[in-house]
């Protein structure tokens, strides 16, 4: 079996093992279509079937804010930065809406799709992206939601509150961008894990959702910093993000550039790694799952 | 001779069998520990054992597949064969990049595309027109490269009144239909085919067959076939592997291949005499021989079966029926038995047999009464050293019949 051919007029060589950095952009580039068609079938399936359709996009950050503003605002009273109760809690819960549900869901990728992963190949990288693309639909429509109730408060402002958008709303493609980034790079840590471990997967569950409470969605920066929290509070690459966003739009939030620069270093940090440990499982992971 | 297009070699692959989950952590620590820290060999991979399902091993890790080469040309269409748990779908997993092997490597020239179950990533909620342009993605194509071949992939399916319906509304037969027919318009060097044409009806599986062929004859392409359709099989590729516990134990034309395993099998199981353990008191048979010493049977000589019986047999009827290699009945010759016997001879007549390997079903019964039931017995080979067919690639059938023929 010897070859004439030298190593160079192959087009692919599959090994056992390759070189951890190894990561295959060219062949996701090449498989861009795919990443459509994933995000079309979601958003598809997604309102197949149902009555209100894609209006469900809105029904639950209403709903949450609502109850938010309620037990946080009012029962317990803690400040919202003089900004209107409903828009600061519908800014929070937007902006962590989109970072858990790209957690979440890229958390368990492996495990949904042992199935197709089974039986054809392609990069794997292309079904968290495509999760990560289809929540930036829900993401818009309650960005959207967002930016109709502010023009309402606009005219129509509750006393002794104000608010207005900074020019730092330009960053907010950036912003998103980390927000999706942060959850995917810690999805795929997980979802790498629970190949072998599948204790991890009821952790992320009620972590997210705890979670929530060492980032700034409920409360403002400020409000932990008096009450002596704030480091903690801040060591959550999410906080920055979030008080950045909150800046953008409301013109309230702790925002600096040393804040945000953390949450951008940790969102490389956390990503890189992700995705080095996530194409080294996938090579196997059909004979553990 | 044509360029290789993929290239095998040394490729094992080992699982861990028996239960996986529970305390792997602690496992995992001190496999770490014993590799990279002490720098021993890794102990979950030392023990090499074949892959014998059949025997219980002292490890629990398998090799699938074990240091396995070979090489296939373009143009070849290459047919896997070998018995469950031989390795078949590990090598047709590593192939096609699902898995990763344990050693050893796979070069591979051109584009792959395998098909390893119809229908992966349909999506149920989804209409057939946009199932078509999802699995097509799915399996490699470009969107620009699925709009081209839609009709020809619609044409195909022979679903068109129902493209735009979801596919959860389609029967099974439909399903299957499209899904196929999208994998066979991918445009791909190589196509990798497991056994999918157990599906979907007569007529489709002949399409699906007639399809494939013509993507290995008529396009050039490479495909690499498994399937236990032995005659699928044989028409379709022109090269053979056999796997057996993990390992290539032959590799040649197609032909070659098939005979010898079905040979081997024949060997392994059965031989020219068979005795009947089990005996059935009324009308039973217990023994049945071919006569002649040798195991081939020239063509021309006539086939002699001696059929006994210890306690005599009587009214009801014997039949003998032959059976070619694939099992399939070429024919079947019945006998009135009316006054008691222990012995009948049955002679199948001289130059009817073509070369070929043959076994035999024999059996006593009045009406639908079955006394005794043997199936699959007694084979024997037939070969001929005059007559050469070299049309149909060696397959020309079993029965050699002397028709009248009018050259006007």
């Amino acid at each position: 079996m010897k070859s004439t051919q030298d190593q160079s007029d192959w087009d692919l060589v599959i090994k056992g093992h390759s070189s951890l950095f190894d990561l295959k952009f060219n062949d996701l580039w090449r498989y861009r279509d795919l990443l459509v068609m994933f995000v079309k079938r979601d958003f598809v399936s997604f309102y197949k079937q149902t009555v209100l359709g894609p209006l469900w996009f809105f029904i639950q950050p209403i709903f949450t804010t609502i109850v938010f503003s309620f037990v946080f605002g009012n029962l317990a009273g803690i400040s919202t930065d003089r900004v209107p109760k409903y828009l600061f809690y519908l800014a929070g819960i937007t902006s962590w809406n989109y970072f858990s549900d790209c957690l979440t869901k890229t958390s368990t990728v492996f495990k949904d799709n042992a199935n197709i992963f089974g039986k054809v190949y392609f990069p794997r990288l292309i079904m968290p992206l495509s999760i990560v693309v289809s929540n930036l639909v829900r993401f818009g429509v309650q960005l959207l939601l967002m930016v109709c109730m502010m023009i309402y408060f606009y005219f129509f402002p509750i006393p002794k509150t104000s608010f207005h958008s900074t020019e730092a709303i330009f960053l907010l493609p950036f912003l998103v961008l980390l927000m999706a980034f942060l959850g995917l790079g810690l999805g795929l840590i997980i979802t790498a894990m629970t190949t072998k471990y599948r204790d991890l997967t009821f952790l992320v569950t009620f972590g997210v959702q705890l979670l929530m409470y060492g980032t700034t969605v409920i409360y403002p920066l400020s409000y932990a910093r008096e009450k002596g929290y704030g480091a903690i509070v801040e060591l959550n690459p999410m906080t920055g993000i979030i008080e950045a966003f909150r800046y953008a739009f409301l013109g309230k939030g702790e925002f600096t550039m040393w804040s945000l620069g953390y949450s951008i270093s940790m969102t490389i940090i956390i990503l890189f790694f992700g995705i080095i440990i996530f194409n080294k499982t996938e090579k196997n992971f059909v004979d553990t799952i | 001779m044509a360029k290789p297009v993929i290239q095998v070699e040394n490729l094992s692959k080992a699982y861990q069998i028996g239960q996986i989950g529970s305390r792997t952590l602690s496992k995992d620590i001190d496999r770490f520990w014993q590799t990279k820290i002490l720098g021993k060999e890794d102990p979950f991979l030392k023990i090499g054992e074949t892959n014998d399902r059949s025997t219980k091993g002292g490890s629990n890790i398998v090799w699938s597949l074990k240091d396995i080469n070979f090489e296939v040309s373009q143009g070849d269409a290459v047919g896997i064969i070998g018995k469950n748990g031989a390795g078949k779908s590990t090598l047709l997993k590593l192939l096609s990049r699902v898995t990763s092997p344990t050693t050893g490597e796979i070069k591979v020239k051109g584009r792959i595309a395998s098909l390893l179950e119809v229908g992966t990533g349909f999506h149920p909620e989804l209409s057939g027109r946009e199932n078509i342009y999802l699995n097509g993605a799915i399996l490699g194509m470009r969107k620009k490269e699925i709009t081209r071949k839609l009709d020809e992939i619609i044409d195909f399916s022979g679903v068109e009144r129902y493209v735009d319906t979801p596919v959860k509304r389609y029967s099974s037969g439909m399903y299957v239909r499209l899904a196929f027919a999208v994998a066979a318009h991918l445009e791909s060097e190589i196509l990798i085919v497991d056994e999918v044409l157990a599906v979907g009806d007569a007529e489709f599986q002949k399409k699906c067959l007639g399809k494939m062929g013509d993507i290995s004859r008529g396009e050039g392409r490479t495909v690499l076939f498994v399937s236990h359709n032995m005659s699928a099989v044989q028409n379709l590729c022109n090269k053979g592997i056999v796997l057996e516990n993990g390992g290539i134990s032959l590799n040649g034309s197609i032909n070659d291949v098939i005979n010898k395993y079905l040979l081997d099998d024949i060997n392994f199981n059965q031989s020219k005499i068979f005795y009947n353990q089990d005996c059935k008191e009324v009308n039973g048979i217990s023994k049945v021989e071919i006569i002649g010493s040798e195991s081939f049977h020239n063509h021309n000589e006539s086939i002699v079966i001696k059929i006994s019986s210890d306690l005599p047999i009587s009214d009801c009827f014997l039949g003998v029926a032959l059976l070619n290699s694939h099992k399939s009945k070429i024919f079947t010759t019945v006998a009135k038995v009316d006054k008691k016997t222990k012995e009948l001879i049955c002679e199948i007549p001289e130059n009817i047999l073509l070369e070929g390997s043959y076994s035999i079903d024999v059996a006593t019964f009045n009406g639908d009464l079955v006394y005794e039931y043997l199936g699959d017995i007694c084979s024997f080979q037939v070969v001929d050293l005059v007559n050469d067919y070299k049309i149909y690639n060696g397959n020309i059938g079993d029965l050699k019949i002397d028709c009248k023929w009018l050259v006007n």
